[in-house]
């Protein structure tokens, strides 16, 4: 007892340095990218820059969204792509008026906006329901969805391409509202209602509190099984968004592409923006800096005439160091 | 080999303390939770390195770098948890890491298994060394780790608590083992809480606590309740001439019937638990490790599912479907493992001692934060958390002051029961203090606590009925006033009243 | 207890078998010497990955970069392949043992869940490939034999002309059969064949098995653990990067983005062929099974189709592979779980 009394000032100094990196170490890095893009690459202090770099990060940060919340419960989704290929492939069915008569296009933009996003998170019920009923790692578990959504998507679609110009669809992409795209404001949504649905609800409090001990929280009277099937479902739906983004963005839904690697992307996201990969810690504002960091440093390269695998290379280094600075602190 | 001395100086887990183990003896080590038969066992087989004091193995000083180097000199550990690999089979279990090999690294499947079954064949244990060891009983588990250690040609076999999940056919096969052990000249480190098997084989006994030595005997020796009673740190002549003291605030109005617990069994663990509580009062449950106390509390609690039995709670039958069940009837649990199935490290004060009541704090899915506050500030307040505010993180609290948030976790939802498993273990002499006394004001308002403790102090002074498990059952229930420190060693040392 | 079992390899040979009976009857040409080829010719990359796969398995990690990997020996190999045939083959097989050993140290060394430190080489293998490719698919030479490990037929050359005559007979067909194999299938072969040896004839194989039935357990016992490790992440980079070789010259050129979902498919053949992907128990031979399994499913859809009698797409495979993932994964949980309980 004494001996652990006497440590404690000493560790929690070292606590205390690590927790400041973990706290505003992606901020600091953003704010250090953005300082020396303004001092070295040209035309950076544009809205149209920010406009591209926002656009990039748009889908990866909402899939992230539901990746933070699945990461805080210890949990991981590798189906999160093709979902986005599902629910990307389904949607021009709907306001094309393939699968059903339409009375107008709006009703058909509703069912195409709807029901492929209802669809999606039906599959990560799925995905939650492999895993708390079969206690299946997660990772296994979204590995069957990860090979046969894709499958899936390809099969509704027999492969095809489906290009259609729908502009009252592609809004929810390309449309402007303060001239900031539609895309972004979607993005900014999710991200403030996610913030607030895990720091200041009931059930965000539950999903920490599976992901930071599991026991206690099943001794306490969390229902555990219940907040798992929940968190994959909204990762779900969050692919469905994702995945009308992108289609409305090319004017053309390929269900052979959509989404391809996004799983990555969003576990880099998540990873770099300081959540615990082993659950009980996690900030939906962190997700949305690591995307941008992640981006920004693609873009600087880029900008600085550094080809595009190398930013790869870099994106590498940096999940590899964000996780072992997660690592330091929990030793 | 001759003796094996170690004395420690400066390490709290161990001070001084000190065991001596002849060729061909079995020596009994036994002790309370925290005593130091572990780290001891560490110490001797390598894991950990001791600050001072001798070791001598075979008349010679000695010091284990690691657990493999203590093997190949001749000193095995079969742990509780049996530490081989289920998947592979019996004879690879036994070789792992020293496998016969043919021409060009290949192994000689045919030599491995032939030695193993012989190995086994030397115990009476006849089963196809080919087949994954997961096919195979706890029982036989443990020979083939037994049967591992003396492959190594073992001197000295240190043997934690193997008998704590085998029923009692197959510990009379794992008694014959370590006697047949003991006639080919190997020493024996037997670690256990069941009385009746040391008695069987041990020659002799050393009894540790807060990290001493305090006592050796050979076991035809010393009576059992001398052994509780050195164990336990009582004096016997004093113990028995000592009542038990008033308790602070005593005497309350005990009400009716709360809970009633009949004939429960959990798997080989628990055969026939019964207890009762009453309203207003404290129900110690006393036993020593493995008797099956947080078993049973646990299945009273729904957490693990009961075999059979009957439990009854505030007038009915409580068949509930987990925790939340429990925990809507009126039940808090505060478990004997405050790091693993307590805190939720990561998370603060307010959020640790709030996570049961959450639901009550809803107002349509938000958390309500001003209640929350008021509550949590409350029992800051009350219980006397100290901490450096309600945000402040729960892992960096000292042992006590978590205690309190997790017992606030419960009272701050008003049940009508509590279940306190070891509620101060691991926790200093004034946050203890503040804990029992606690307990026994709840009480007085007219909770129900369960409350299980390996401290017969805490059990007797402050329960106002002790039950008494051994081996899983039920054996003694102390009701009369004044109830000794005697009384209750005597039950778990006999297994009845005395 | 103790009773005989059948083992969820054993199945998916059985049902290989099956499958492969059922194409033989139903389809023209089905065990023809065209469409075996074909068939070993391009599964044998995919098995070589899920070997290497099946060693990660077994001591419960996971490598997510194999597919990246290949990608980028492909493009090592192509660009080598110019100085030669050994150069070509080396240089491949090399780039996949750094990359496996780059796994395993950011495993072994900073203690990072094989997870996310097989996520990042993908990552940095795929940037690595383009820039050496200069993001386009880099020819392989054609004179120096280099295309023969992907393109030759290993044992044509003794193929005798009798077993070609009419009057054969059934000796002559299975001859020719066999000699008519490709060389990357005789490749792929031999890394089985070796694998099998080393899981269950050497020291190493079963320590591979003991780490990943109890890690800790494993330790204790006085195992190398950390070597062991490394070891299986080397040897997965080592058997991507022979996939690569192959790879570049099969279709004559190093191919910087091929290789995206290779190692979901060697995750399945693992597992399909009765690998615990929770490590400690599995099967070379089942995991050949699997490959080979997951690889004819395509090709039996393709002769479906081309009977006219349905139309399904090869987009079915993917969901047909999923679906043969699903139930072995439940089969497992539900086994592991029964066997826990008793």
């Amino acid at each position: 007892m004494t001996t652990a009394v006497e440590q404690k000032p000493n560790r929690l100094r070292r606590f205390d340095r690590a927790a400041f990196f973990q706290r505003y170490g992606v901020g600091l890095a953003l704010i250090l990218l953005i300082a020396f893009n303004l001092a070295v690459t040209p035309n950076f202090a544009t809205s149209q820059t920010l406009a591209v770099n926002l656009t990039q990060v748009c889908t990866i940060v909402i899939v992230g969204v539901g990746m933070t919340l699945v990461i805080a419960t210890g949990g991981i989704d590798l189906s999160v792509g093709s979902l986005m290929a599902i629910a990307g492939a389904l949607s021009p069915m709907f306001f094309t008026g393939q699968l059903i008569p339409l009375p107008n296009l709006y009703v058909g933009i509703a069912l195409g906006i709807v029901i492929p996003i209802l669809i999606a998170g039906m599959f990560g019920l799925f995905n939650g329901w492999l895993i708390t009923k079969f206690s299946i790692q997660p990772i296994i578990a979204t590995l069957v969805l990860f090979i046969a959504g894709r499958g899936i998507a390809q099969v509704s679609t027999n492969g095809d391409l489906q290009v259609f110009k729908v502009p009252e669809f592609q809004a929810i992409a390309i449309g402007r509202v303060l001239g900031v795209p539609f895309q972004v404001w979607i993005m900014l949504i999710i991200v403030a209602v996610a913030a607030f649905v895990l720091h200041r609800t009931v059930f965000g409090r539950q999903v920490l509190a599976v992901g930071g001990n599991e026991a206690a929280a099943r001794l306490s009277g969390i229902p555990v099984n219940r907040i798992k099937f929940l968190v994959y479902m909204i990762c779900g739906m969050c692919s469905g968004v994702a995945g009308l983004i992108v289609i409305a963005m090319n004017s053309a839904a390929d269900a052979n592409l959509i989404g391809l690697g996004m799983e990555l992307d969003a576990i880099a996201a998540v990873v770099v923006g300081g959540t615990l990969l082993s659950g009980g810690r996690a900030t939906i504002i962190g997700t949305l800096l690591g995307a941008l960091v992640i981006q920004l440093v693609r873009y600087t390269l880029l900008a600085n005439g550094v080809p595009d695998p190398a930013a790869l290379v870099v994106k590498a280094g940096l999940i590899v160091l964000a996780v072992w600075l997660q690592r330091q602190e929990q030793a | 080999m001759t003796a094996i001395t170690k004395s420690f100086g400066g390490v709290p887990a161990l001070s001084e303390a000190s065991l001596e183990v002849m060729p061909a003896e079995i020596m009994a080590l036994v002790g309370q939770n925290g005593a130091g038969k572990s780290t001891m066992i560490k110490i001797i087989n390598g894991a950990y390195v001791h600050d001072s004091g001798t070791i001598a193995f075979n008349g010679a000083p000695w010091t284990a770098g690691s657990p493999q180097q203590a093997q190949r000199a001749g000193i095995s550990t079969i742990f509780q948890e049996i530490n081989l690999i289920g998947y592979r089979s019996v004879a690879e279990n036994i070789f792992l890491g020293r496998e016969p090999k043919r021409s060009f690294g290949l192994l000689d499947w045919t030599r491995m298994n032939t030695q193993a079954a012989a190995l086994l064949a030397r115990f009476d244990v006849n089963v196809d060394v080919r087949a994954p060891l997961d096919r195979f009983s706890t029982a036989i588990q443990q020979m083939v780790a037994i049967a591992r250690a003396v492959s190594f040609d073992a001197r000295l076999v240190i043997m934690d608590e193997p008998t704590s999940s085998l029923d009692e056919a197959e510990v009379s096969v794992l008694l014959r083992t370590i006697q047949q052990l003991k006639s080919e000249g190997v020493a024996v480190i037997f670690v256990s809480h069941k009385l009746d098997e040391l008695y069987k084989v041990c020659d002799r006994v050393t009894i540790m606590r807060d990290g001493r030595t305090v006592a050796v005997s050979a076991m035809k020796d010393i009576s059992k309740l001398q052994l509780v009673a050195s164990m336990l740190g009582r004096d016997l002549a004093e113990v028995k001439k000592k009542g038990a003291t008033a308790f602070e605030g005593g005497g309350s109005k005990i009400g009716g019937e709360l809970l009633t617990a009949e004939h429960v069994s959990i798997g080989h663990r628990v055969h026939d638990a019964s207890l009762d509580i009453r309203r207003g009062e404290i129900v110690g449950l006393a036993g020593l490790l493995g008797s099956g106390r947080t078993e049973t509390a646990r299945a009273i609690f729904a957490a693990d599912r009961k075999t059979s039995g009957s439990i009854r709670f505030d007038g009915q039958t409580a068949e509930y479907n987990g925790p939340a069940d429990a925990i809507a009837a009126g039940m808090g649990y505060c478990s004997e493992d405050r790091k693993t199935q307590g805190i939720v490290p990561g998370m603060s004060v307010a959020e640790n001692l709030t996570l049961a009541l959450m639901p009550a704090l809803t107002r349509s899915g938000m958390l309500d934060e001003a209640r929350q506050r008021e509550v949590v500030e409350r029992f800051i307040k009350e219980i006397g958390i100290k901490c450096s505010g309600p945000n402040q993180k729960i892992r960096e609290l000292s042992g006590g002051n978590q205690q309190k948030v997790l017992l606030a976790r419960w009272l701050c939802m008003n049940p009508k029961l509590l279940i306190l498993d070891e509620p101060t273990r691991g926790i200093d002499v004034g946050a203890k203090a503040e804990i029992q006394n606690l307990i026994r004001r709840l009480a007085n308002e007219g909770l129900g606590v369960l409350m299980i403790s390996s401290e017969l102090e805490e059990i007797v002074e402050g329960a106002n009925r002790v039950f008494v498990l051994r081996e899983g059952r039920t054996v003694a229930q102390l009701d009369h006033e004044n109830i000794t420190e005697g009384d209750v060693m005597h039950a778990m040392a006999h297994g009845h009243n005395g | 207890m103790g009773s005989f079992r059948i083992s969820p390899s054993m199945a998916v040979v059985a049902v290989l078998i099956i499958l492969t009976l059922l194409g033989a009857w139903r389809y023209d040409g089905f065990l023809g010497t065209y469409n075996v080829q074909t068939v070993l010719r391009y599964n044998s990359m995919f098995a070589l990955v899920a070997l290497g796969m099946c060693f990660v398995i077994m001591t419960g990690g996971i490598d997510l970069s194999v597919g990246s990997v290949a990608a980028l020996s492909s493009v090592v190999a192509a660009h080598l392949s110019h100085y030669g045939l050994f150069p070509g083959l080396m240089g491949g097989l090399c780039a996949g043992l750094l990359a496996g050993t780059l796994n395993a140290l950011i495993i072994t060394r900073l203690k990072i869940l094989p997870f996310i430190a097989t996520l990042a080489t993908m990552l940095a293998a795929s940037g690595t490939a383009l820039l050496l490719a200069n993001n386009q698919s880099v020819s392989v030479s054609y004179e120096t034999y280099f295309t023969n490990l992907g393109q030759g037929d290993l044992l044509s050359f003794m193929r005798p002309e009798w077993v070609d005559a009419d009057d054969a007979g059934i000796l002559g067909g299975v001859i020719g059969f066999i000699l008519s194999f490709p060389t990357p299938a005789f490749i792929a072969l031999a890394a089985y064949i070796a694998g099998a040896i080393v899981i269950n004839h050497t020291a190493f194989g079963r320590h591979v098995l003991a780490v990943g039935g109890g890690t800790e357990a494993s330790r204790l016992m006085g195992l190398p653990v950390d070597r062991t490790i490394f070891l299986v992440y080397v040897i997965s980079g080592g058997m991507a990067g022979m996939a690569g070789v192959i790879l570049a010259s099969q279709f004559g050129a190093g191919q910087p983005i091929e290789g995206i979902g290779w190692e979901l498919f060697a995750i399945a053949s693992v597992v399909v062929g009765g690998t615990l992907l929770t490590g400690g128990n599995g099967s070379i031979g089942g995991t050949l099974a699997g490959a080979l399994l997951l690889g004819i499913i395509f090709t039996i859809l393709n002769f479906e189709n081309g009977m006219g009698w349905i139309s399904l797409s090869a987009y079915w495979q993917s969901v047909v592979r999923g679906l043969f993932l699903f139930v072995v994964v439940v089969l497992q949980a539900k086994l592991s779980r029964s066997a826990q309980a008793a």
